[in-house]
């Protein structure tokens, strides 16, 4: 989607701050730009549109260089936020959100609507804050402004430089969170420049690490948390968040092994049996070879028991998420809560059963755990 | 000579009052408003441009303007455009650049940069931010200099009357001649009044754009 290619910024001082740069920004996905201040991550930013033009090197958007099209018109077309607030002060909130739209010359009732539209998905009330100035908002409310003032336009493209740092801490986390819900439903492609790792680490797909006009590593969170690439990541993350981010098992390490399966071809009396064997209320359905097929619970073996020809591949649901053995546990949890489904089927590179996570599993998991450091204590 | 008190002058003379009342507002006006279309375009030059020296060496010369004492400039220029309306409007032209350009430099110049980078960034052409966003937030520092010079202008205009400028200056002067102390008070309160009534007016209009403008207005 946005693609910077061998870029170079060199001032006229002779301080070179960007060199020799390639990065690729996947569509619909925020990428973060971090480091130390002066490390160029702003610098970077602004190539994007067109606030700084680079020494030598080319920016793509959507396959097209930048470097043709009028500095005015791109703009137009990039949201933009900028670190404090950058709201114009003598405008009012609806003016101040519907810009964009009005460079570009839309009408007057669509702005309206489309203003009204954004304040709204930011939960701040049309009828009451369309016509206060900036200066009668708290720092957060104002930043939400200027977040939607990006938006009104509907660009693909959202660059945003450090926009949260000078709030406070809770209206900070507030506004990633907001961030974070608003860009699943809105999927717009966005750099994001922070100093903060975890802001970075909250809200970003893909981080890009930067030190002295460099890039020195670029992952997603896990693989930079996972695989720092040298100390000066090690010591950017910190070893307190890195312990607690590699501290966390894969799922492998929790989950059922030899969950009780059945294959599709059984008869659901046979089925009953096995899981009343076994205690439990669902049972995993894989063919002969282990690769797994979906699942029967009771319930549905009790509904459909009547009919003696009813075979387990007749009434089975299939699963709509797995999880790999290499996922780590937490972010297992979250896809459990999220969906809020009882256990997750473990699938190998081959998509054969290894296991299953069950919230037994893990409770059985957590009390070991807290056992044995229970246990160090003593 | 006179046969008229301190109040009945005013009901006497007042042709005479409100013929050189209403060339001290022209005088004063004009001036004021030639002041503003130069010095109001220089200011955002001023303001736009990078190159160093232009700036001090503008500010300089209308420094040197105003420290120059009012009898000397109106005769220097009398000098050369010769006595009448014209050299009473250019040196009084001459005293309005200094504060109009000061407060139109220290208007643009307050506002912050992030604001600026911010209507950049979102796709204002240079002459669309200048318009909608610039030109709007340094209006009260602008409004507030105007104000300021006149005020002056109009109490500088008096002295028109030395080289026959015209305005209440010229009737002061006839009046001292004679002796007539009850025109010269006169002349002299009718003076005062523009003077405040310009400044309450101005005030006004100044306050409507700070309100408008959110910005704390500084009076230089």
């Amino acid at each position: 989607m946005i693609v910077l290619k061998d870029i170079t910024k060199k001032y006229d001082n002779g301080f070179e701050a960007l060199k020799n740069i390639s990065l690729h920004c996947n569509e619909g996905e925020i990428t973060a730009l971090i480091g130390p201040s002066g490390c160029g991550k702003t610098t970077l930013m602004k190539l994007i549109n067109r606030l700084n033009n680079p020494t030598s090197g080319s920016v793509f958007i959507k396959g097209k260089d930048i470097s043709e099209i009028d500095p005015v018109e791109l703009r137009r077309s990039i949201g933009y936020v900028i670190q404090q607030i950058g709201l114009f002060p003598h405008m009012n909130i609806a003016k101040n959100v519907g810009t964009v739209p009005k460079l570009l010359k839309w009408d007057k009732e669509r702005i309206g609507k489309r203003v009204d539209e954004l304040l709204n998905l930011v939960s701040l009330d049309p009828e009451t804050y369309r016509n206060r100035l900036p200066s009668e908002l708290s720092g957060g409310q104002q930043q939400r402004v200027g977040v939607i003032r990006a938006l009104a336009a509907d660009p693909s493209v959202i660059l945003m430089d450090e926009p949260f740092s000078a709030l406070d801490p809770i209206s900070r986390e507030q506004l990633q969170e907001e961030l974070v819900r608003l860009q699943r439903e809105i999927k717009k492609t966005i750099v994001f420049v922070t100093h903060d790792m975890d802001e970075a680490l909250k809200i970003a797909d893909k981080i890009v690490l930067m030190k002295s006009g460099e890039i020195v590593q670029h992952g997603t969170p896990e693989e930079i948390l996972r695989h720092p690439a040298n100390e000066f990541v090690e010591d950017f993350i910190g070893q307190k968040r890195l312990k607690r981010y590699q501290g966390i098992p894969p799922v492998s390490q929790v989950m059922v092994e030899r969950p009780i399966t059945v294959t599709p071809n059984r008869g659901l009396a046979e089925s009953m049996r096995i899981m009343e064997d076994k205690k439990v209320d669902s049972i995993i359905v894989v063919d002969e070879k282990n690769h797994l097929l979906g699942y029967v619970t009771v319930f549905d073996i009790v509904k459909a028991y009547q009919n003696e020809d009813t075979k387990i591949k007749d009434i089975m649901h299939s699963f709509n998420t797995t999880v790999n053995p290499d996922t780590p546990l937490t972010e297992a949890i979250q896809l459990m809560n999220k969906l809020q489904v009882p256990y997750l089927p473990v699938l190998n590179e081959k998509g054969l059963l290894e296991g299953l996570l069950t919230r037994g599993s893990i409770v059985g998991y957590v009390g070991s755990e807290y056992h044995s450091i229970k246990e160090g204590v003593v | 000579m006179q046969d008229y008190g301190y109040l009945s002058v005013f009901y006497e003379r007042m042709p005479d009052l409100l013929g050189k009342l209403s060339e001290h507002i022209f005088l004063s006006g004009i001036s004021v408003l030639l002041g503003c279309l130069v010095a109001i375009p220089l200011g955002v030059l001023l303001i736009k441009t990078h190159i160093r020296w232009m700036k001090s060496l503008t500010f300089n010369i209308t420094n040197i303007f105003q420290t120059i004492p009012s009898i000397a400039l109106l005769a220097m220029i009398a000098t050369v455009l010769g006595f009448g309306t014209e050299t009473a409007v250019m040196a009084l032209f001459l005293y309005s650049l200094m504060p109009i350009l000061k407060n139109t430099y220290a208007g643009f110049d307050s506002i912050d940069p992030q604001i600026i980078q911010s209507a950049e960034g979102m796709g204002y052409s240079p002459m669309q931010r200048l318009v909608q966003i610039e030109i709007p937030l340094a209006l009260p520092y602008i409004m507030s200099g105007i104000r300021l010079t006149t005020v002056y202008i109009v109490s500088w205009a008096v002295l028109a009357g030395l080289i026959g400028g015209g305005g209440l200056g010229e009737l002061i002067l006839a009046a001292l001649s004679l002796n007539d102390k009850p025109l010269i008070i006169a002349s002299s309160v009718m003076a005062m009044i523009l003077a405040l009534v310009a400044d309450f007016i101005l005030g006004k209009l100044e306050k409507a754009f700070t309100k408008s403008s959110n910005t704390e207005a500084q009076k230089i």
